[in-house]
């Protein structure tokens, strides 16, 4: 460029403002919940200003009130976070700025700054939520950046002829999302959302448990996981999703036994039991352990077994993650190690006096399970109730719970029960994770939720290994039987979706999580394996990142060159007359009375009409009408008249 | 060949021409259209085939005045333009009009004046004034020029350069009349007597109406398309092609000739009907000494009507 003094820079249109906002708008409103709420508040005075200034044609504000608000904003955002780096704070520095910038975007260049921020700020959506509709709002807030991008080209462009080219760029990338969707080597490893704090603040089981931890969850629609059989589902009741084994007791908390140093005691499915093939698409927690019903026998990569049959991630599951599993419900067991069997036989001192003496007195008995019997026939004796509200207990919660209040969540019946057993000198200890789930009968999956979670017990029986009791099913096997609901009485509250009724929206409910389903498997759970696997079907045996690579380039080539040989080829966009036009020379032709290309349309009608002196009104009505629709001023039933005329044209 | 209602002016004075002037329809009408659209005509042919003759009806008719300037060799742009001479009664000097200050200027073989009187004609064609001692005369309204020049062969002539040539809105050419125009010709009176007591049909103020009327003419996008895919087609070549002067040219004419035929808009064949005249003699000054006809014919022949 020329050394010369610069041009005073085109100030922004409205409609260029408007476009700008309405970008900047778009792309930071999904971050609402991103941010914090005196943020979102400064962002929206921003846009606010901004639109009022727009309105009202007044001048942008002075420089130096906008570096103040700026400088406090980002210290702001500095004294929330305590930093301006990594995902949170840079995400909250972009939304401030995007708000700001708006404030003075005086010239095009400015709007280049806000239309990039927000493709960025777009990207960022994606970090908190992969939902379908995130999906749809950044495909939304794309188009409308790109909008904006194609208004500051060119100023005068009308909003839908901008949303059209943009729509139509979009459409012509759409082969490249896909070819690069596809192969694009994957790595292991979330894509979105950065390890740090991507998935801080979820719910799930905890590693321990108090009375009331599960009882929160119960309130929760969250999703913890979605499987799909392959094959027979197992009865609802038997569906007893196992996650952390709880052996120590300490006071009141339930906590897992040191299970790490020892090896899970050998099992084999006994003969005769069912296998239920199943995969499960665990939707992140970031918690190490995986679920499975009991028990599996294969383990999926990259995890392992704790010495109480819990399945492990070797990290914290801080993404989807899906495995695929064969369960059997009934295994045999050789013997146990003395360690867990003397974990599984803890009892604080002092602690449930009265549970304790109980249980002591059924040592007699010599039979371990005769005093598992003996136990739940106690627990059906005490008529107690299930209940999402238990009263609140004191220091000894099996005490209280089972000859006081009898009023308790499955966390209280489980708990009881091994204190119970434990006094007995039977090794038991306390299981969580999830029972039951609902079934999607669009597409046969099921799906697990929080308000699934349940406690329940196993029992160490010589010879027989370890045994699950589910002292809940004792005193409501509604619960294990149908479902959380109607296992409680009027009145509980519970969450919306695991409300009985709404009959017409559980239809829609099922087509919804059936698409979500689909969304998690294929966009969502697209991992290096499920890549494989399709590029194996596609005829690709064993393709490495090489190969994979020369593929991608290739097909982006070809593609690029199909769309550019069809934008070479295709014929512009023709007029409404000059279409009729055609069809009118076509017909002629077909009577061997061609036009010439150079040939006029008076010229070309007055030639046709002397070798046709039939249809020479026709032709010369044609060509009269053409000729005032493509040159002149047409009337306006014109275009109609042309082709009615041109229709009923038959040379 | 549209045919044109009777009733308006123009095809009244069209009528009356062709009366006068035998087997020379197509000219007259090219040379009517150039005085429409506000350009000056060049013709270039032998002489006695009736340039005046054309130069003075057309001014006949369109109730013009009419002069001829006999263009020689030893001419000077005084005689030309005019002249400034001492007035001893007043004491002052006094402007004599030369006989551009005319509405229609017969500008009779152009070629056989020197390069310095022929440019003191066409810069008034082009500026449509005349600044003579430092003072500047605006030329009569309307005002038209037609030019003749002899074969550029013959001997003793000074061809008109490009720049020059490019002044002139047309070129055409009168060429002999067909047998029984010319037997008509010869049966008939003398021309310039029929001339004289033929009476003028139009007014300058209802030609200039005529001539803004023209330049209003409906020029759609599709027209420009192709009036720009022609001359595209002449620049892609790799001799001098088209300059945008020529383009607005063509469209200007086109306007004229539609006008002429009683349309408010212009079509494709009026931009083909005046192409030969406008572009030939633009087009062969880059070297061949091909006929216009030719030129303009292979033209349009090269270039579909988008």
């Amino acid at each position: 460029m020329a050394k010369k003094p610069d041009p005073p820079p085109q100030p922004l249109t409205p409609a260029q403002t408007v476009w700008l906002l309405a970008t900047g708008l778009m792309a930071t409103a999904p971050l609402a919940s991103q941010v914090p709420t005196w943020l979102t508040v400064v962002a929206a005075g921003a846009f606010l200003w901004r639109t009022l200034l727009a309105w009202r044609r007044l001048p942008l504000p002075p420089r130096g009130l906008l570096i103040t608000v700026t400088l406090a904003a980002t210290a702001g955002v500095f004294l929330h976070y305590r930093t301006l780096f990594g995902q949170q704070a840079g995400v909250a520095l972009l939304v401030v700025f995007m708000a700001l910038k708006q404030l003075e975007a005086r010239a095009a260049r400015d709007g280049f700054t806000i239309v990039l921020l927000a493709y960025f700020l777009t990207l960022a959506q994606f970090f908190e939520d992969q939902s379908i509709p995130i999906a749809a709002t950044m495909i939304a807030t794309v188009l409308v950046a790109t909008a904006a991008l194609a208004s500051l080209a060119d100023a005068e462009g009308h909003p839908a002829a901008l949303l059209r080219l943009t729509g139509r760029m979009l459409a012509q990338a759409t082969p490249f999302l896909l070819i690069l969707f596809l192969l694009f080597p994957r790595v292991q490893g979330p894509l979105w959302g950065l390890p740090r704090d991507a998935y801080a603040g979820l719910t799930g089981l905890s590693d321990s448990m108090a009375p009331g931890t599960i009882q929160s969850l119960a309130q929760s629609d969250a999703i913890a996981f979605r499987v799909v059989f392959d094959g027979e589902a197992p009865p609802k009741r038997a569906m007893y999703w196992r996650g952390p084994v709880l052996t120590r007791l300490d006071g009141r908390l339930w906590r897992p036994g040191d299970t790490r140093r020892l090896d899970a005691p050998p099992y084999a499915p006994l003969p005769g039991s069912p296998a239920y093939a199943y995969t499960i698409t665990l939707e992140a927690h970031n918690k190490p352990w995986l679920f499975a019903l009991e028990l599996p026998e294969t383990l999926p990569p990259d995890a392992f077994f704790t010495s109480d049959f819990q399945l492990h991630a070797r990290k914290p599951v801080r993404e989807r993650r899906r495995y695929t599993l064969t369960s059997y419900p009934q295994v045999g067991f050789a013997a146990e190690a003395p360690a867990v069997l003397a974990a599984a036989l803890q009892l604080p001192a002092g602690m449930n006096p009265r549970t304790v003496k109980l249980g002591a007195g059924w040592t007699a008995l010599g039979n371990p399970a005769e005093r598992v019997e003996r136990a739940i026939a106690f627990l059906q004796a005490q008529r107690l109730t299930y209940t999402l509200r238990p009263p609140l207990t004191g220091e000894h919660v099996a005490d209280e719970f089972l000859f006081d209040t009898k009023r308790g969540f499955c966390e209280h019946f489980a708990a009881a029960f091994v204190v119970l057993m434990r006094a007995a000198g039977v090794p038991a200890r306390v299981v969580t994770g999830y029972q039951g789930g609902e079934k999607n009968p669009v597409d046969g999956s099921w799906v697990i939720r929080q308000s699934d979670a349940h406690a329940w017990a196993e029992v160490w029986l010589d010879g027989r290994g370890w045994l699950r009791v589910d002292p809940t099913a004792v005193a409501a096997p509604a619960r294990i039987e149908a479902d959380l609901a109607a296992a409680l009485p009027e009145g509980e509250p519970l969450p919306l979706f695991a409300r009985p009724g709404f009959d017409c929206l559980r239809a829609l409910r099922y087509q919804w999580w059936a698409i979500n389903n689909r969304w998690n498997q294929w966009v969502l759970g697209f991992d290096p394996e499920r890549q494989r696997a399709l590029l194996a079907r596609l005829g690709m045996n064993s393709p490495d990142w090489r190969r994979m690579t020369v593929w991608l380039a290739g097909l982006s080539g070809l593609v690029l060159l199909v769309l550019s040989a069809a934008m070479f080829w295709r014929r512009p966009r023709l007029d409404p007359e000059e279409r009729q036009w055609r069809r009118f020379t076509r017909r002629l032709a077909k009577r061997g009375l061609p036009r010439q290309p150079w040939e006029g349309p008076q010229d070309y009608a007055h030639r046709v009409a002397k070798e046709l002196p039939g249809a020479a009104d026709d032709i010369r009505a044609i060509a009269a009408l053409y000729a005032s629709l493509r040159y002149g001023h047409a009337a306006p039933d014109a275009l109609a008249a042309l082709r009615r005329r041109v229709a009923h044209f038959k040379p | 060949m549209p045919s044109s209602p009777n009733a308006t002016p123009l095809a009244a004075v069209l009528a009356a021409a062709n009366g006068i002037i035998l087997g020379k329809e197509r000219q007259i009408r090219l040379a009517l259209a150039c005085l429409l659209a506000r350009g000056h005509l060049l013709i270039e042919d032998q002489p006695g085939v009736g340039k005046t003759t054309l130069a003075h009806t057309l001014a006949r008719l369109l109730g013009l005045d009419f002069q001829r300037i006999q263009f020689t060799s030893d001419m000077l742009p005084a005689d030309i333009l005019g002249i400034s001479v001492f007035d001893r009664e007043t004491g002052r000097f006094r402007f004599h009009p030369g006989p551009v200050f005319t509405q229609v200027v017969l500008a009779d073989e152009i070629n056989r004046a020197t390069p310095k009187a022929q440019s003191a004609l066409l810069e008034a064609m082009e500026e449509r004034q005349v600044t003579v001692e430092g003072e500047t005369r605006p030329l009569p309204q309307p005002f038209f020029v037609i030019a003749t020049q002899n074969p550029a062969h013959q001997l003793g002539t000074f061809p008109l350069p490009e720049s020059q040539l490019d002044r002139f809105l047309m070129k055409i050419a009168l060429g002999y009349p067909d047998r029984a125009a010319e037997r008509a010709l010869l049966e008939g009176r003398d021309r310039r007597s029929l001339l004289a007591e033929t009476a003028p049909i139009l007014s300058a103020g209802i030609l200039l109406a005529e001539q803004q009327q023209a330049a209003t003419l409906r020029v759609s996008p599709a027209l420009l398309d192709y009036v720009q895919a022609l001359v595209a087609h002449t620049r892609g070549t790799g001799q001098t092609g088209l300059a945008p002067r020529a383009a607005r040219g063509l469209i200007a004419a086109a306007r004229a000739w539609a006008h002429l035929a009683g349309r408010d808009h212009v079509l494709p064949e009026d931009v083909q009907a005046v192409l030969p005249a406008v572009v030939g003699h633009r087009l062969a000054a880059a070297g061949e000494a091909r006929d216009a006809e030719d030129i303009g014919r292979a033209l349009i022949e090269a270039v579909p009507i988008p």
